[in-house]
């Protein structure tokens, strides 16, 4: 508060410089929102316009392989023609094949239930952090924070390796007495469920450890005191003070996981259907440029609720840090 | 303040870490097999790093995505920070909203949309796909974590330190570069290696964005292990963890060194 007063206090000086300074801090001031704001619409709006157009178009042998094109080549009247073989065949397309439907709810069904896994796996390692000596805290945080780092890729590759028939997990089991064949899990939903824990963990432990560490641990005690038992202090004050965290925590991994394309492709093998693997075939294998974008503006529709939920929450902890 | 650290809360880091580290670490591990099968330890060797250093076409990868990754991580850490400073000074103006939603969505939006969208951009706008259209594609992906990290720095900024200097004669331009930018620099470097480590690290965008002579060391990687795991892919993912994890090192270590000479500063300016 202090320091708009000051501001309002020095304000008539800075009216007093020079025009010249002022029409250039002005002109600077307005190139720091412009560039950006530019760069994002030109690379990351209008780019889904185009996914939009396109969707509404048809495939055709040609490079770009769609029609109608679109452009001024025959001058303003052919621009506007082109708009008359604009149509919804692609969305009546999707509906009518029963492996699109199939797909949209398997991938939120999936990333779903991995998103509970992925906060059942990292509640326990959050809070233990956040208990953890205050010396040794920015240890533990830096060894979550290191394998997001490290490759994606890499991380998923690491799995085939262990999740394999063959592989080691299953030497393990073997020899251990524990199972007398080895188990398949490579190329089944599990070795899915367990690739996206694994990659998106560190997105679950920071934003849960980052409202666990503010919690004053009194609280619980003057609970304790009072004779409540440890499970409903922890569901009565710990699990509410640390929604926050819980929620942008899920939104974290749900959003990015509905699409996900890495972690089915490699550990799901052809067997399993996700809607990223389904756009990525369409737009790559059968070259359908039209319809992987109609799979993508539906599968954008299906994220917008999250993705705006993401946002407030970010907006709202963005206020909280001022 | 008791804080009880007890037996569950250690086992869980225990078993959490094991989880997060012990893919990695056997990774590693089967980089130096002498065995073919990835699986089944047959001696330690070397061999598979040395024939990953004839491997023209993974050198020719790694060349080319270090080079994306530099220029797109640079470009994006300037773009990043200005997004920040938006974010963060300019309260009011026309279309924040929108603006902050294109800063926060492409943190979450799946790949496959992003790489699909600006594919099209780049077909629509008559851009040849190489590596041109690939940094393009990075640059404003990375731009917005950048932007998350520089901003969450900027909001515990002290504005009355700037506010000082243009009391003292400060023109706004110097008052930046004096006073803000060496306050916000820790959080600009962490900014640049988290675009570069991101740039390096991804595949679906490059896919789409990248074309003929411009294959990136995931596309590569990823063609690879379609075929099947070997120790050779393990070795080059074995090196790529080494080099980030060099570069994470180096950056804590130095931030550290910073922080420490920050506290002497400060003690001998309240002795002074």
């Amino acid at each position: 508060m202090s320091n708009i007063a000051i501001t309002d206090a020095i304000a008539p000086s800075t009216a007093a410089k020079p025009l010249l300074t002022r029409l250039g801090a002005g002109f600077v001031n307005r190139l720091v929102i412009i560039v950006p704001y530019v760069w994002l619409l030109f690379f990351f709006l209008i780019p889904f316009v185009i996914v939009f157009k396109i969707s509404l178009s048809q495939t055709a042998i040609a490079m770009p392989p769609y029609t109608p094109v679109l452009d001024f080549r025959d001058g303003i009247s052919g621009f506007f023609a082109g708009f008359r073989n604009l149509n919804f065949d692609n969305y009546v397309w999707l509906t009518q094949d029963a492996l699109y439907f199939k797909a949209y709810i398997t991938s939120v069904v999936i990333a779903a239930i991995s998103t509970v896994l992925t906060l059942l796996v990292g509640y326990p390692i959050a809070y233990g952090m956040a208990r953890a000596p205050a010396t040794i805290r920015p240890t533990l945080l830096m060894l979550v924070i290191l394998p997001f780092w490290t490759s994606f890729l890499i991380r998923v590759y690491a799995w085939i390796g262990i999740l394999k028939p063959e592989g080691l997990l299953n030497q393990l089991l073997l020899s251990l007495h524990i199972i007398n064949q080895p188990l398949v899990i490579l190329n089944t939903y599990t070795a899915i469920f367990i690739g996206i824990v694994y990659s998106y963990l560190p997105f679950m432990v920071l934003p849960l450890y980052s409202s666990l560490e503010k919690m004053d641990y009194s609280l619980i005690e003057a609970a304790k005191d009072l004779g409540c038992p440890p499970t409903s202090a922890f569901w009565k004050i710990t699990f509410p003070l640390s929604l926050p965290g819980v929620i942008a925590g899920c939104l974290l991994v749900f959003i990015p996981a509905v699409g996900e394309f890495v972690i089915p492709d490699l550990l799901g093998g052809s067997s399993t259907l996700m809607i990223g693997k389904t756009l990525w075939n369409e737009f790559f294998a059968n070259r359908d440029w039209p319809v992987s974008s109609a799979v993508a503006v539906i599968l954008l529709l299906l994220l917008t609720v999250p993705i705006m939920l993401f946002q407030q929450a970010q907006a709202k902890a963005q206020e909280q840090g001022k | 303040m008791n804080t009880t650290w007890s037996r569950f809360n250690v086992t869980s880091i225990v078993l959490g870490f094991a989880f997060l580290y012990l893919p990695i670490v056997l990774l590693i591990v089967f980089s130096f097999n002498e065995s073919k099968l990835v699986t089944v330890w047959g001696g330690f060797s070397t061999k598979w790093y040395v024939s990953l250093f004839h491997n023209q076409g993974l050198m020719d990868a790694t060349w080319v995505t270090a080079r994306v990754g530099v220029i797109s991580a640079t470009v994006a850490t300037v773009l990043g920070t200005l997004a920040a400073l938006t974010l963060t000074r300019y309260t009011r103006f026309r279309g924040r909203i929108l603006f902050s939603g294109m800063v926060f969505a492409p943190l979450v939006m799946p790949e496959v949309i992003t790489g699909l969208s600006l594919l099209l951009l780049f077909v629509a706008i008559g851009l040849d796909r190489g590596f041109f259209t690939v940094t393009l594609a990075h640059i404003t992906l990375t731009m917005c974590f950048v932007a998350v990290v520089v901003q969450s720095r900027l909001v515990s900024f002290d504005r009355s330190l700037e506010e000082a200097a243009m009391d003292l004669g400060a023109t706004p331009a110097k008052t930046f570069f004096q006073i803000t930018l060496p306050v916000i620099l820790p959080a600009i470097v962490s900014g640049w290696m988290l675009a570069f480590t991101l740039s390096l690290d991804d595949l679906v965008i490059a896919s789409f964005t990248s074309g003929p002579g411009a294959t990136t060391l995931p596309m590569k990687i990823y063609s690879q292990v379609r075929l099947g795991v070997t120790p050779e892919i393990n070795a080059a993912c074995t090196l790529l963890i080494a080099v980030v994890a060099v570069g994470v090192i180096i950056a804590s270590i130095a931030n550290k060194r910073r922080e420490v000479q920050r506290q002497l500063d400060e003690q001998a300016a309240q002795r002074g």
